[in-house]
Parts: C-alpha cells; structure tokens; sequence
C-alpha cells in the first residue's frame, strides 16, 4: 500500500503531472478556438498542433530542436533567477545585448582564425548578456531596486541600444538590418544536417542542453548552489549564517544575463538567414524564456522539456498553414497553451487539495467500517 | 431542568487534519463563573480546540453545548452571538485608530449612517473605571503599551457583552506588574459572573488564580483537576507525560577569564534614535550572563550588533581579547561566535530547505563538507543523521523532512544542535525558549547550562522571569537601551527584577 503511493505522491510527480494537465487545457482551448475560426478544417488543424513536427519527419524535429535552442536559455536564465529568489523579467534584453555582441564579432573581427572565430562570437555574447544582468542585480543587491523594474528598463535600453549601434557599426540600409557574420562564425552543423536533412541545425543545441546540465549541477551539487538557493528562500537567514547574499543576487544575475546572451548568440549565428533588425520591437524570445521556466517549473531539466515541447507545437502550428488557417490564430493557441502552462502552479495546487479530501474520505470511509 | 451547571460543554470533539488528529476526543467543560485553565504543549491542541469552540473550524466529531443547548457554530459571528469573546495571542488591533474606535470597531452604533460615539464612550469608561483599567479612550493604539492594548482587547470583549472570555497565553508579553493586574481582574470578571477559559503555559500563573485545569497532550484529553489540589509539579507531568525538573542542576559558579567584551556599544535606529547606548559588559568563561528587560528595550539590536548583523554606532567588541569589531558575521562566528537568533524563522532557519541543509548552514563550506566546491552529501547526511540523534530532533522524515513542516521545538532544537555542535567559546541565545512547552524548555535549559559547566561562556536574553531567575549567574536589566542593573539572581526578588525592568528603578549609572 504504502510502497505504491510512493511515486504518485512524490514532488517530481506532481511538478510534471500538474504540466502535462496545463498542457491538454491549453490544447482544449485551442481546438476551441479552431472551431470559432473555421469549424470544416477544425480537425486537421488541430491534429497537426499535436503531431508537431513529426508532420514533417526528421526534418521537422531537426526545426523543433532548432526553434528550441533559444528558448531553452532564455527559460534557463529566467529559471535560475528565480531558483535564487529573483525575477529575471529582463531576459530580453540581455538575450538582445548578446545577440548584438555576437553579430558584431561575426562581422567586424574577421581576423580571428576559422574555428576560434565563433567561439569567441559566443563568448562576447555571454559578456554582453552577463552586463546587462549586472546592472540590475548591482541596483538589487546595494541599493534595493526591484530587479524586475531594473530589468524591464534594460530591456528597452538594450532594444533601443543595439538599434543605434547596428545602424551605427554593422548596418546593412538596403534591408534595415545588420549585415551578415563571416562564415567562419556561423556555428559549426557537425554533420548534424546529414541526420536532419533539410533542417537549420547545428550545435546550438549542444551547446543548450551542457548549458541545462552545468546549471543543473551547480544548483544541486555545489556549495555555491546551495547557498544561492538558500539566499533565494530566506535572505536573513543566509546573512545570519555569514553567506554574502549581496554578492550572490549580483553572481546570480550575471549568470541568467550570460545564459540569456548566449542564447541571443546562439540564434543569430546559426545561418538561416536570420539579422538584427532595427526594429522597436523587444525580443519576444525573453518573454517565451519565462513561459517555459514556468512550465518547467524552474528546475532545469524541466526547462530543457519544456523549451522542447513548446518548439514541438510551434512547429505544428507552422503547419496548420495547410489547412487555411492565418497565421494568427496559431498565435493564439500556441500561447493559450503557454498561457494554460502559467496555470500549471494553480493546477497543482487544485491536485493537491483533491488528494487530501480523498485521503479524508477514505479515512473515513475505513472509519466507518 | 433550570440553570445549567456548565456554560461550555465541547463533547468528545474531534478535529482532523489529513492524517492528523488535532484533537482526539477531547472533552472540556466550564462552569459558570470560574476560570479554566487550558493547558498543554505546543502542539497538543488547545488553539484547534479554541478555534473550534470560536467556530473558525468544524469538527468531524463532537457536540458544542453552551448554556445547556446543543449549538452549531459555523463562523466567529456565531460565537460573538453565543456570547463568546477572544483575546488572542497577538492583538488584532489597527494601530492608527484611536482606543476607542479600535474597541467599537465592527459594533458601531450608527444613527441614519452617521457615527454615534458618545454612547460608546460613555459605556468604555464606564468599563474601564470599574476594572480600573486606567485607559484613555483618546489616545492612539501605536503609542500605548503592549499592557494597554491588551486591556484594549479585554475592552472589546466587555463592550460587546461577552459572557464566555477566552485569553489566549495573555501574560506572554507583560511584565510582571502587569501580569499581576491583569491577573486581578480576571477575578474580577469571574465574580461579577462572567466565565474565562486561560490558555497558558505557565504553571505559577494557573495555581494564582484558575479553579479547575484541563490538560491536553498530543491532541488528547488527559483529564481536568481542581487547581487547590494539584502540584505543579502534578500538572506538568500530566502536560508532559513525565516528571520535569524545574531546577535546573548546575555545578557551583565559578567564573573564568573574560570570554566576550562589549564596550560603550551604540547602536542608532534608522530614524537616529539611540536604540542601544553605550552599553558594555563582560562575559566570563563558566558563566550564563543573562541579559532581562522587556521586549523593545534594545535587546535585540545589541545582540544584532554583536554578532555583526547591523552595524554599530560606536563602541567596541571582543571576543577572547581580540577586537572584532569590525569583522563580519562569517569571522565571527569562526571565531566561536555561535548565535541562537531571537526570530528562528527569520533568521535561523531556512524554511524551505531540509532538515540536513539547515544543520549545514554555518559550515557547509568546511572541508568536512564540500571538495572543490562542491557538496559532500553522504557526509552531510552522516553530520545530520549524528545531530538529530544526539539532539534528539523529531521530525516525519529524518534528515530530509523539510523544516517549514516541523514543530517549533523541534526547529529550535535543530539550531541549538547546529550553533553547540560547533564547540562555540561563547553562545549568544536570545529567548531560546519562547513559544516552547515545558519539556522543551527542560531541554534547552540543560544544554546551555553544559556549555556553562564545559567552561564555556553563555549570553541569553530573555524576558521570562521565571528564565532569568533559574538559569542566570548574573542578570543584567536593559531599559530603555540602557543597562539599568547588574544583579545575581540570589539576591534579589523577582518583584525588584520587574521594578528594574519597568524602569522604576536603576542601580547601574550610565558612565556616558
């Protein structure tokens, strides 16, 4: 008896039980809306939301992989923020500066050796994210700003920043946009696209998930882990102890910042055509960061699932094109299921209190007999 | 059938949390006009029984009776109808309102939706001369003492006619001047016919002035006694369910070398207030120096600034001969600094952590425990699975029971483990014990008085008299931020103490 409650009781459980139902709410609303729009395709449509990107075979998961890469650091940064008790609402920006940084050294330092010229692409845009991380975890830690105004502000900072400085450095005036790294910067396939023919893969991927683990195992391994964490749920307490919770909300912001950068550099130097553009739009890749460290519920590995899984319907709602429905409306299911994965705290809670009234009634149940 | 013997009447109540039985069959009956004692450890269930009876939770099982009939009470306004009234642990008072809005707050009488306050006047002083209460209805809420905002709260329940008062541990916060006239005018409602329920811990106080005692332990009923009869000594080990030592046993007092030096410490509030003005002492090896005052008389910004946790205006602290003033809490505590926080929710503990990651806290980052930076965890649990034996720390699942879920002896028991276990040269424990039950405090009481007779110097802070007066080799009174008394509990009374503590009294000049 006791020994088969185990699993099903236990916190992970929950975490991805309360997940996956967030999930089926936001495809149910979904299909909903599918039905409004246009009932006769209703269906189809919604069959290729939850077939994803095996629609299109290995090609498809090689674009669910590739479409998730960003999205998984930014969730990490957001992720990890919040593991340490602070809102990192500023991925954007951060994931901005890093894209900037990283398309700048594609460009201008073409002297760096084929093979090195990439790395250190990545590296300045680890920096650069780290920066705007920095300033706002300064303000937090020694002058009591709320990171999350901080952030917001950096966000639009870092927007309109990187705008004058493409137009000023790297710009491309036929397009409005930044002008093409060197190739050498492009990061390597590794002969990932022999496996996914057709795809945009390359490394970033790799590069990702050791991002997932080194994250993973500083949290929960190291004596750095534990005292961010345990600055994160009681501040007091750490200084009590003797920990220097100032200098960790700093530390802390500066690696979500660089985890952030890095996925703005991951995303601009994988050649697919994608540049900076000068645009006054804040990257919505911040604001997708925090939907998944949401659905992840903060915890890496979930965030490496949940980046994933939220590229897999992004790919599947590319496809609902087939069935004449705008591109809007898969907007708008792709993000009532973010949207429903917000909920997925709410939800778990609803289970929780389900599980103590059965608990009470059976109790009582066997009281009675 | 006429009058009904007893006012109150809660049948074989039982109150179930999950799994957890708060209350088992537990049965409690007050007569009119006496005052019945609650007692218990924490835990045991008397708040669940109050809270039941005040209609905030329903029982599974079990009848309510008052006056004789059967009732159903589903919310506090049912109870405020039955004519049941609370005075709760911690005042539920607004601190910007006046006396007396604050007492006719929620039973205003209003004509055509205007304020009628001349009649609420009228009956609040009318109360208030009778129970010689001394209160100024005018006077704000923020500038009265802890003792008048509870007789505020005592007010509310007159003014509302309340027959059946219910005190929830009232005496915790006062001094003793004030525990002895709220002590009389308890007995002053029960002559006048109205019925108390006085939920505390403290036996002298249930032997003053309750007629009969009713004991829970774990949730159960263990019986009800007629106080006249009973011993302290009786009712404890009906609390505890074994015999408890009240006097401690310590080795005779012979002090050492001086272990920790304070000298003119001030400390301003942020407002620049002195809240702590230059205060300095010596703690010798062998010796439980305890520092006694009321609560907010800067007591615990002094231990704050000693132990590095704010910074000090001026003045000078050392720790066996060597300044450290200006060092942080870290080098302070591997100095031999160990440190029982007042507040061990705030600072103490980390709540959401577990049960082994807490007694890490102050040396996770010792060779024992970490390579490299990173954790050592079979050595961390081994540590842990040694401290909770040693220690005795009870909790669902061992070293990895999360400490938010643990009781509050057992969380302070887990930081007493974790701050001796250290071979500290001298620990700084403010108000160790409070909130805690009698077995409890037996425990903690012992193991401070170990670290005394290893040689070891004790600091304690405390506003408990009976503390002060049992654990001490010296006492030292703070008012005011001020040091007001340098005594030994042998020669002087517990009444001169509160006098001191009340700042009626001084012995000590400031050499300022």
């Amino acid at each position: 008896m006791k020994h088969k409650h185990h699993f099903f009781e236990s916190e992970g459980f929950a975490s991805f039980i309360s997940s996956v139902l967030a999930i089926a709410c936001g495809l149910l609303f979904g299909l909903g809306i599918l039905f409004i729009s246009n009932p006769s395709q209703a269906y189809g449509g919604f069959m290729m939301v939850v077939q994803g990107c095996f629609t299109d075979g290995l090609a498809g998961i090689g674009l669910m992989l590739y479409y998730a890469v960003p999205i998984i650091m930014t969730g990490l940064s957001v992720g990890f923020a919040f593991r340490t008790g602070l809102f990192n609402i500023g991925a954007s920006g951060q994931f901005t500066a890093g894209a900037f940084a990283a398309v700048y050294v594609g460009v201008k330092w073409t002297f760096l050796p084929e093979g090195i010229h990439w790395l250190v692409a990545i590296l300045a845009a680890m920096l650069a994210g780290a920066l705007w991380g920095l300033i706002p975890g300064l303000l937090k830690a020694y002058r009591n700003v709320n990171e999350v105004i901080a952030s917001i502000m950096m966000n639009y900072i870092g927007m309109y920043l990187v705008n004058y400085l493409v137009r000023n450095t790297i710009y491309d005036q036929m397009k409005n946009q930044s002008l093409g790294v060197k190739s050498s910067a492009y990061l390597p396939t590794a002969g990932l696209e022999n496996i996914f023919a057709g795809s945009k893969l390359n490394i970033g991927i790799f590069i990702a998930i050791l991002c997932v683990v080194i994250i993973h195992v500083l949290l929960s391994r190291t004596t750095f882990g534990y005292e961010l964490k345990a600055c994160g749920k009681n501040e007091n307490a750490c200084k009590y102890a003797g920990i220097n919770a100032k200098r960790n909300v700093v530390l802390s912001m500066v690696i979500a910042g660089a985890l952030s950068g890095i996925g703005g550099a991951l995303l601009y130097l994988s050649n697919t055509g994608k540049y900076l553009q000068v645009l006054d739009v804040i990257a919505p890749e911040g604001f997708n960061g925090i939907c998944v460290a949401l659905l992840g519920q903060s915890s890496p590995i979930g965030i490496l699932f949940a980046g994933l899984f939220i590229a897999y319907i992004t790919v599947g709602g590319g496809n609902m094109q087939l069935f004449n429905f705008v591109p809007e409306v898969i907007d708008i299911i792709v993000a009532a299921i973010i949207y429903c994965g917000a909920l997925s705290l709410l939800i778990r809670n609803l289970l929780e209190r389900i599980k103590v009234k059965k608990r009470q009634a059976r109790e009582r149940g066997e009281g009675q007999r | 059938m006429g009058q009904a013997e007893y006012v109150i009447e809660m049948n074989h109540i039982t109150k179930q949390f999950g799994n957890f039985k708060a209350n088992d069959d537990v049965t409690l009956k007050v007569k009119k006009g006496e005052i019945h004692a609650l007692l218990g450890e924490n835990g045991a269930g008397k708040s669940t029984l109050m809270s039941v009876l005040f209609g905030l939770y329903q029982p599974e099982q079990g009848e309510i009776r008052i006056n004789g009939k059967a009732v159903k009470i589903s919310n506090p306004n049912d109870a405020n109808a039955l004519g049941i009234g609370m005075v709760h642990q911690h005042f539920k008072l607004v601190h910007n309102f006046t006396v007396l809005e604050s007492i006719v707050l929620g039973h205003e009488t209003t004509k055509g939706g205007i304020l009628r306050m001349a009649e609420a006047r009228k009956k609040i002083t009318g109360l208030s001369e009778r129970y010689k209460f001394k209160i100024d209805p005018d006077a704000y809420i923020s500038d009265i003492t802890v003792g008048m905002q509870q007789r505020v709260e005592i007010l509310k329940m007159l003014y509302c006619d309340n027959d059946i008062l219910i005190f929830d541990e009232p005496t915790a916060v006062l001094t003793p001047q004030e525990i002895g006239e709220l002590l009389k005018a308890m007995k002053q409602l029960v002559a006048e016919g109205k019925s108390i329920i006085f939920i505390t811990h403290k036996l002298n106080e249930i032997k003053a002035v309750a007629d009969r005692c009713s004991v829970l332990r774990k949730g159960k009923y263990i019986g009800t006694v007629e106080v006249e009869t009973a011993t302290k000594e009786m009712l404890s080990e009906m609390m505890v369910g074994r015999k408890v030592n009240f006097k401690p046993q310590k080795q005779p007092y012979q002090p050492g070398k001086t272990i920790l030096e304070a000298k003119g410490v001030t400390v301003k509030s942020r407002y620049g207030k002195d809240v702590v003005s230059n205060v300095s002492f010596q703690v010798h090896a062998g010796e439980i120096l305890t520092i006694a005052g009321i609560d907010g008389n800067g007591q615990s910004e002094l231990v704050y600034a000693l132990t590095g946790m704010i910074p000090m205006e001026a003045g000078s602290v050392s720790l066996n001969g060597r300044d450290i003033t200006e060092d942080s809490i870290r080098r302070r505590s591997l100095a031999g600094m160990a440190h029982i926080p007042e507040d061990r929710h705030k600072d103490g503990l980390v709540l959401d952590y577990t049960l082994q990651e807490n007694l890490i806290l102050q040396n996770y980052f010792t060779q024992r425990f970490q390579k490299r930076g990173f954790l050592k965890f079979d050595a961390v649990r081994s540590y842990a699975r040694g401290l909770i034996e040693r220690f005795d720390i009870r909790s669902g699942q061992g070293e990895d029971s999360i400490v938010r879920g643990m009781s509050g002896g057992n969380q302070q028991k887990a930081i007493i483990a974790r701050e001796l276990d250290r071979d500290p040269e001298i620990v700084i424990a403010v108000q160790p014990v409070r909130g805690l039950d009698v077995g409890a405090i037996e425990y903690i009481h012992q193991q401070l008085i170990a670290q005394r007779d290893g040689k070891k110097a004790v600091l304690l802070v405390s506003l408990e008299l009976d503390e002060v007066m049992e654990v001490s080799d010296r006492i030292l009174v703070m008012y005011e931020g001020e040091i007001v008394a340098d005594v030994k509990p042998e020669e002087i009374t517990a009444e001169e103490l509160g006098l001191y503590m009340a700042g009626a009294k001084r012995s000590v000049k400031n050499e300022a």
